[in-house]
């Protein structure tokens, strides 16, 4: 049994978008609620108008758990994950914002964890790797962990960010941090996490990292595509020059 | 300082060095003249190097597919029991 966090003074405003996620979002709340007992959080559901119903489960999950602890800020469509954080954020209240995905590949088991290591460090901002000792990844052939190292390779040699795991998305950031390294990130998809960090890195912000497992989607299809490539190396062409 | 800058500025010491050297001749010529070649080259095979390392390191980890299963049917078991369905119609 791990010790109580001592989180007195925090609140963590756990920001999870959503595009057909009506099971995983079930799910997502009830492991959220299970490994955060005795924190004060909310979770901020923006769904981009799912046409499967999520809505409505997050509904019904703010009936069981409470319309304080579960917010759903809604958008008409499928807007951007990086709008979706910026609509996110205006509406919470915490001192500090975690990002995370809905499809369960990121577990709320993680996030005691992640809480500890900022209060230990006073770290400006936690994220998750997958690519230590203590990580992995579980789910991936040969040819995703081949392309996931060789992008990872890349990034190290040329844009020395500070951290090992680029493209991760499960991030707890100090409020006032997101804020500010939201505002000048324009990349889409998960250039834009990769943008975010290694910007947060340029502005000298203190990030420590914190050992995750990476289950990939159980269930729905996963949202990436074929031409995944072109974009990522664009994309590091653009960090090249412009951070 | 942008990173860019932090390149390129590396880069132009390199290159110092290397018309420092191409003009004292402290290594045949013939070779000066290719060091720069031979760098790339060793860049890029130290990359691959590091790409099969990684590869190999690769970590793994099977139990959490169980792990999340078990969490799955526990996080079902309650949804049920407080009536939120969430199965597909």
């Amino acid at each position: 049994m791990e010790a109580p966090l001592n989180t007195s003074k925090n609140k963590y405003s756990i920001i999870v978008p959503t595009y057909n996620e009506r099971l995983n979002i079930a799910l997502i709340v009830y492991l959220i609620f299970k490994h955060l007992r005795g924190v004060d959080f909310e979770i901020i559901v923006v769904d981009d108008g799912s046409p499967d119903g999520t809505q409505d489960i997050v509904k019904q999950l703010q009936k069981v758990y409470g319309e304080d602890r579960i917010l759903l800020r809604a958008r008409p469509s499928k807007l951007g994950l990086g709008t979706a954080y910026i609509h996110g954020l205006k509406h919470a209240s915490g001192n500090f914002v975690v990002i995370m995905d809905a499809d369960l590949s990121h577990h709320p088991k993680y996030l005691p964890s992640f809480i500890r290591k900022q209060s230990e460090t006073d770290a400006d901002i936690i994220t998750g790797t997958r690519y230590v000792t203590g990580g992995g990844v579980h789910g991936w052939n040969l040819m995703r962990k081949l392309t996931s190292r060789g992008a990872n390779v890349l990034a190290q040699t040329f844009l020395w960010p500070g951290v090992s795991d680029l493209t991760g998305s499960f991030r707890l950031y100090r409020k006032s941090v997101l804020e500010d390294i939201i505002s000048c990130c324009v990349s889409k998809g998960y250039v834009f996490q990769m943008e975010m960090i290694v910007r947060a890195s340029r502005k000298g912000y203190k990030i420590k990292e914190v050992p995750i497992t990476f289950v990939d989607r159980v269930y729905g299809s996963s949202k990436l595509g074929g031409s995944e490539i072109v974009e990522y190396l664009k994309g590091l062409a653009y960090l090249l020059v412009t951070t | 300082m942008k990173h860019i800058v932090k390149i390129i500025t590396l880069l132009m010491v390199i290159a110092t060095v290397w018309v420092g050297l191409l003009q004292t001749s402290t290594i045949p010529r013939s070779h000066t003249w290719l060091l720069p070649i031979y760098c790339v080259v060793s860049l890029g095979c130290y990359g691959l190097l590091m790409v099969g390392v990684g590869l190999m390191q690769f970590p793994t980890c099977p139990q959490e597919a169980l792990l999340l299963q078990q969490d799955i049917i526990e996080a079902k078991g309650y949804l049920k029991q407080k009536g939120i369905d969430v199965s597909v119609s």
